[in-house]
């Protein structure tokens, strides 16, 4: 095949500008924004579970140690806002700008400007919101959801609001630009059903990303206004009802949900076939399941709202639809599942990560399914047994597959093998303090504990202090994770082949590692048997 | 070629087309050189919005220097598109664009509509929550009977002007915006609007520009004048009707649709006029004009609202 | 790895466990509860079913699959010298796995539903009594008792006052010393509880007097929100009588963590007498507050017991 290094009549290109603001501020180059968008995540990340550590730090033993309960909130808040905005959303965004266009044979994005202005768009958006915690008034501590009436007592509300705006113009226009790569630039032969599941899970998500985006920027806009410009919406005094605002929100908050697991789908279905050296088993049915969920996602939301008092019809409707979500997510797991059967499989940090993956989503899959059953989620609703759920599906899930991803593709990236014994030192620690931290918390539910509070009965104590020891090691074993990342872009003496693992397939394996500043110039002329996919719906 | 202001300098790729093996004809693909705006664009972004947010805050009767700070990033916002774009109009002048990223923009521009539809359904879905379910059960309909009873006892639910402002009749008693009226007049003009851009874009493809700019022209001064009746209809609103912000759900929904709507026919009329201009420069060629139809679009989908709103807010 | 399983399948025997030894009704969390408790009304029982079985569920098919992917793991490495297959697909074999979960939601979806019509079920309410949730306490108007309305029955309920001295950051108090009885109540005691007859379908009016709160009390089996300028309607009929604690289950604000809820519920003869004792009381001027709920109100209320309240829409 082809290599993508070939010269043409632009020699002058290839490198990068050597000027740093030319390189990172005005960049148009794919590889180039991916790297910001994963370093911005893991920036925010950090940030993030430091406010994790601080409620983990006053949940630590019972009566109030560290913060005031206002504080305390804010804390949960933040803590939420930036690990889905600034975690987990753009370091999906930057694997899908890094690796999209080198799976489908693209040279770039198909817009690369916006592309820019995309990611420059969210570190401004952050230093808006976190700039509220330093303002007299305190900043948002009405929780994430940010439900009205009592979002509308806070003072940094419009601060919040136009914060979100910024992520979601940024949102839009990322996903908007990933659509137009992946329908506008394949290479010729990349067929959509010989691609990447990976790309299919970001073509999804980035359909589920414009369509709910805007739905959250009406909602908040509607706080702004029945905040400052005396509207009635979220008020039954006018005629309005706070009830609606949940509507709207979760209209948007369950589609978001499943956009911070979609691609984690597709990391995996990347991830497995490659240790098991067996292509992925049933591509169609992946697909497809990935395709049904994000459907569903538009018809469930209101399995977050069974204990405002919704009519009778309607619980019973959500609760089925909700319940539905299982069977295409069940497809997925029994799939990966098949896809190891009858494999050689190596266990690398990625793949552990992975296989972890599969166990840990599915269980936090499997308390989702339990909050879907309205009777039963009279008593989980608001409890520490939600935030075990979501923590599952979000932590060892999104989290997972992203920390996966990174050890996969890493090499691609950089060059160099990260060191293979400290991404393991870090996969045990993680996999054995994040059950440490969010196991328990079931049982905090269950007995009775209700999410969002600064203090408790002492009752919890036990399980709380076994939770935020959990808590304290999950993260510190983070450091762990930087300590490899930087050794394995910087220090690493191993230099990394082209296709770095064994069984790797895709055309991002045909490319030199590192990756060149610009690749497929000329595209790639595709042979089936290169492709991860290229055979399997034959 | 490598100052950062200098456009022309793109890079040209080869690329074949789709569906053409390689021996076949070569196609170039381009990528943009780098730009220092999308950079300067993120930067004004945020300080028009943190102007607007510190404005917001200021104490009542004061404006602080949120409201400077968010005029100057308004400037900023003016400043940026029109560079911004002034690049992008050079290099398609100058060739660059091939089918490719033609395609592209297409692509972006309808995904960008799909997503303003998304927005505006949000304020629908609020328009339908509150006629269907919010003001029935508070009027004591099937769900809200207890509602009704035990805190509004004497809320007689009604939509329009009898209870559109809620069992506490905030705002005090207001009077709707008579459908056959102004409203009728606008969705005329809105309507006439479309059929003379579709008969511009005609008359570009058969390559008249007489007849181009006459009927983008007119197009132009329709949607003026549509905003000019909307600022007549508000103004009327508020000083004889008493239909205000204030005016309970009636009054939140009736101006937080008709005012983004209003707003995006503003920006679509600056639009075309801006089209109306560059068809005079004879930016356009029968064959290449994204850029007009890029904002035939947008104009068409602002139309398609206001038939929604006609409908659902000035009629039903 | 298998901590997730083993774990899943423990908290699964433990419930089981309890299920069967713990027949005293807990009324209040104890340290290392692992599960959720059956109740004392007639109807929590639904919720703690639906858990038990749901969790059942989950973890038999948590075994298969886990069990499945392990043996994988195991008989297919690398260094066991596995060469790989390059089989990809099986549609008989999707098509098993896809109908397979669809009949187990089946028969979920039929329990949950049975318990959800009932617990919208209203109707027949022997008593009522209006919840109103304030930042950050909750305020209890009677409104009537076996189709007599009550008048000037009501009060404000708000953490107690040891409690909330020791809650105060840096109190230096212990949290371990507020005690009732043998019982720790640490934030899970108010200064004036609700009391209610045992035995007697009692209606909840559940509404905000400023933000959104919930009203929960674990013992009867589920939460509601209270919601500003909204009633929501919740029915609950106790068994035994006792002390039963909940908590505000929804983020009200800085003290969300720190308005309690407390039921003591009484025998019917006892209950009465109480009753009388504090209509006597407010017979007295100014003993209660505004209750802002007028006597027809009441009255309407009691005819209205006969059609179903939560009127059914989809
Ligand atoms: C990545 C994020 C993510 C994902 C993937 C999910 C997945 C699911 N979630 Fe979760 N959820 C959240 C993030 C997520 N959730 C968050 C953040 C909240 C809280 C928000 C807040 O209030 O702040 C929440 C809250 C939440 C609630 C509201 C709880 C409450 O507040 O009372 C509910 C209720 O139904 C729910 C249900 C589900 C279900 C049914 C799934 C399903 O998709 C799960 C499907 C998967 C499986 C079931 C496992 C695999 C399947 C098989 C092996 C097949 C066989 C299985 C069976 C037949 C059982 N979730
Ligand atoms: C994508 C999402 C995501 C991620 C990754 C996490 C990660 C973590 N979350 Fe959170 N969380 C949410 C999304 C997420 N969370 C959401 C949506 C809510 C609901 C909010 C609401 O109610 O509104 C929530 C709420 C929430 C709560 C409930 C708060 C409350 O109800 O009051 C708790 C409590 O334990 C918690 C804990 C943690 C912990 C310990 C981690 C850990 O995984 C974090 C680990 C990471 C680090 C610690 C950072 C890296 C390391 C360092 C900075 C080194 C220094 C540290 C040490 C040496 C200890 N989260
Ligand atoms: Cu009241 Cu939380
Ligand atoms: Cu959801």
């Amino acid at each position: 095949m082809s290599h993508a290094a070939t010269h043409d009549q632009h020699d002058d290109h290839h490198g990068a500008p050597k000027n740093f603001f030319q390189r990172w501020c005005m960049s148009t180059n794919h590889k180039d924004i991916g790297t910001l968008y994963l370093i911005f995540a893991l920036t925010m990340f950090f940030i993030g579970g430091s406010f994790a550590m601080v409620i983990r730090a006053e949940l630590f033993k019972p009566g109030l140690q560290l913060v005031q309960p206002y504080f305390f909130n804010e804390m949960t808040t933040m803590h939420a806002l930036v690990m889905i905005f600034g975690a987990i959303m753009p370091a999906f965004v930057g694997l899908g700008n890094w690796m999209i266009p080198l799976m489908v044979g693209a040279p770039d994005m198909a817009l690369p400007r916006m592309n820019n202005l995309s990611f420059w768009i969210l570190p401004f958006a952050f230093t808006l919101l976190l700039s509220t915690l330093f303002m007299p008034g305190g900043g948002p501590a009405g929780g994430w959801t940010m439900y009205p009436p009592l979002s509308l007592q806070s003072d940094s509300l419009a601060y919040v609001v136009f914060a979100i705006h910024l992520m979601g113009i940024s949102s839009i226009m990322g996903a908007i630009n990933i659509i137009a790569t992946i329908l506008n630039m394949r290479a010729p032969g990349m067929d959509l059903l010989k691609m990447p599941v990976f790309v299919w899970s970001w073509l999804i998500t980035a359909f589920l990303l414009i369509a709910v985006m805007p739905v959250l920027a009406g909602a908040v806009t509607m706080l702004l206004t029945d905040k400052y410009f005396g509207t009635n919406f979220f008020n039954p005094g006018g005629g309005g009802d706070p009830v609606l605002y949940q509507h709207i929100f979760w209209f948007f908050g369950h589609p978001e949900v499943y956009i911070m697991i979609l691609p984690a789908f597709g990391i995996i279905s990347e991830v497995i076939p490659t240790f098991a050296r067996k292509p992925i088993f049933g591509y169609k049915a992946m697909v497809f399941a990935i395709a049904s969920i994000a459907f569903l996602s538009f018809i469930v939301w209101a399995h977050h709202m069974f204990a405002v008092g919704l009519p009778l019809g309607a619980d019973i409707f959500f609760m089925y639809a909700t319940m539905l979500i299982a069977v295409p997510t069940g497809v997925k797991v029994f799939n990966w599942v098949a896809t190891m059967w009858g494999g050689s499989m190596t266990f690398e940090t990625p793949m552990l990560f992975a296989v972890a993956f599969v166990i840990l989503f599915t269980i936090g899959g499997f308390s989702g399914l339990m909050l879907a059953l309205v009777p039963a989620d009279f008593q989980y609703q608001d409890t520490y047994f939600v935030v075990a759920h979501f923590h599952y599906v979000l932590v060892t899930g999104a989290l997972f597959a992203i920390i996966s991803a990174t050890y996969y593709w890493l090499p691609k990236w950089s060059g160099r093998m990260y060191s293979e014994f400290w991404g393991k030192v870090h996969f045990w620690n993680s996999v054995v303090w994040v059950n440490v931290l969010f196991f328990p918390q079931h049982f905090l539910g269950l007995a009775g504990m209700p999410r969002r509070i600064p203090d408790y009965n002492v009752a919890f104590a036990n399980f709380n202090m076994i939770s935020s020891i959990g808590g304290f090691l999950f993260g510190a074993s983070q450091l762990i994770f930087l300590g490899v990342l930087i050794h394995g872009v910087f220090f690493s003496k191993k230099k990394a082949t082209d296709r770095v693992w064994e069984g790797a397939k895709g055309l991002e394996w045909t490319v030199p590692s590192p990756a060149p500043h610009h690749t497929f110039e000329v595209p790639p002329v595709i042979h089936d048997e290169e492709l991860a996919h290229g055979n399997v719906n034959a | 070629m490598k100052s950062p202001g200098c456009y022309l300098g793109a890079k040209v790729i080869k690329r074949s087309p789709r569906g053409l093996i390689m021996s076949q004809q070569h196609d170039a693909y381009f990528v943009p050189v780098a730009s220092y705006w999308p950079f300067v664009a993120a930067v004004v972004m945020f300080t028009t919005m943190f102007g607007a947010a510190h404005w917001l805050n200021a104490a009542p009767g004061e404006t602080g220097f949120g409201k400077t700070v968010w005029l100057v990033g308004m400037v900023g916002v003016l400043a940026m598109f029109f560079g911004w774009f002034r690049s992008v109009i050079r290099e398609s002048l100058a060739g660059s664009y091939n089918h490719q990223v033609d395609t592209s923009f297409r692509m972006g521009m309808m995904w960008f509509i799909f997503s303003e539809v998304m927005f505006f359904g949000a304020f629908f879905g609020a328009l339908f929550y509150i006629r269907m379910f919010s003001v029935p059960w508070l009027g004591g309909e099937g769900h809200g009977v207890l509602t009704h009873q035990f805190l509004w006892n004497d809320y007689a639910a009604s939509w329009g002007a009898n209870g559109g402002n809620g069992p506490q009749h905030l705002g005090g008693a207001f009077r709707t915006v008579p459908a056959w009226g102004l409203p009728l007049l606008n969705t005329l003009i809105l309507l006439s609007s479309s059929v003379t851009v579709t008969i511009a874009h005609h008359a570009l493809r058969a390559g008249h520009r007489g007849k181009i700019l006459l009927f983008l022209g007119l197009t132009v001064l329709l949607g003026a004048l549509f905003v000019n009746f909307q600022a007549h209809e508000y103004i009327e609103a508020y000083h004889e009707l008493n239909l205000t912000l204030h005016s309970g759900v009636y009054g939140s929904t009736f101006f937080l649709l008709t005012g983004f709507h209003g707003l995006h026919v503003t920006l679509g009329t600056i639009m075309l006029a801006v089209i109306w201009f560059r068809v005079l420069k004879g930016h356009f060629s029968k064959e290449h004009h994204f850029g007009f139809e890029a904002v035939a679009w947008y104009w068409h989908f602002v139309d398609v609202v206001w038939l929604g709103l006609f409908l659902f807010v000035y009629i039903l | 790895m298998t901590s997730g399983g083993i774990r899943r399948s423990f908290a699964a025997w433990a419930g089981l466990a309890f299920a069967l030894f713990g027949g005293a009704v807990q009324a209040a969390p104890h340290p290392w509860q692992l599960n959720m408790e059956r109740g004392a009304s007639t109807w929590s029982q639904v919720p703690y079913h639906l858990n038990n079985i749901s969790l059942g569920v989950c973890v038999v098919i948590g075994v298969l699959v886990f069990g499945a992917m392990f043996i994988a793991m195991f008989r297919f490495r690398k260094s066991r010298g596995a060469v790989a297959e390059t089989w990809s697909h099986n549609t008989k074999l999707e098509i098993v796995w896809t109908t397979i979960p669809v009949l187990i939601l089946i028969v979920l979806a039929y329990l949950a539903t049975g318990g959800l019509t009932s617990w919208a079920d209203t109707t027949g309410s022997q008593m009522t009594v209006k919840v109103t949730g304030y930042q950050w306490k909750w305020r209890y108007d009677y409104i009537s008792y076996h189709g007599k309305p009550i008048e000037k029955v009501g009060f404000m309920s708000k953490l107690d006052k040891l409690s909330n001295e020791t809650r105060q950051l840096d109190s230096g108090m212990n949290p371990y010393a507020v005690k009732v009885g043998n019982q720790n109540t640490y934030l899970l005691n108010v200064d004036k509880p609700l009391v209610v007859p045992i035995n007697t379908k009692i209606r909840f009016l559940i509404t905000g007097g400023d933000v959104i709160h919930s009203w929960w009390v674990p013992a009867l089996g589920w939460k509601l929100d209270a919601i500003p300028g909204i009633i929501n309607a919740a029915w609950t009929n106790i068994k035994t009588p006792g002390t039963y604690r909940g908590q505000c289950a929804e983020l009200c604000g800085q003290d969300h963590g720190f308005m309690p809820i407390v039921v003591v519920a009484k025998s019917k003869a006892d209950f009465a007498k109480w009753l009388a004792e504090q209509e006597a009381k407010s017979a007295r001027p100014a003993a209660a507050t505004a209750a802002a709920t007028p006597a027809a109100a009441a009255a309407k209320t009691l005819q209205l017991a006969a059609v179903p309240s939560k009127a059914k829409q989809g």
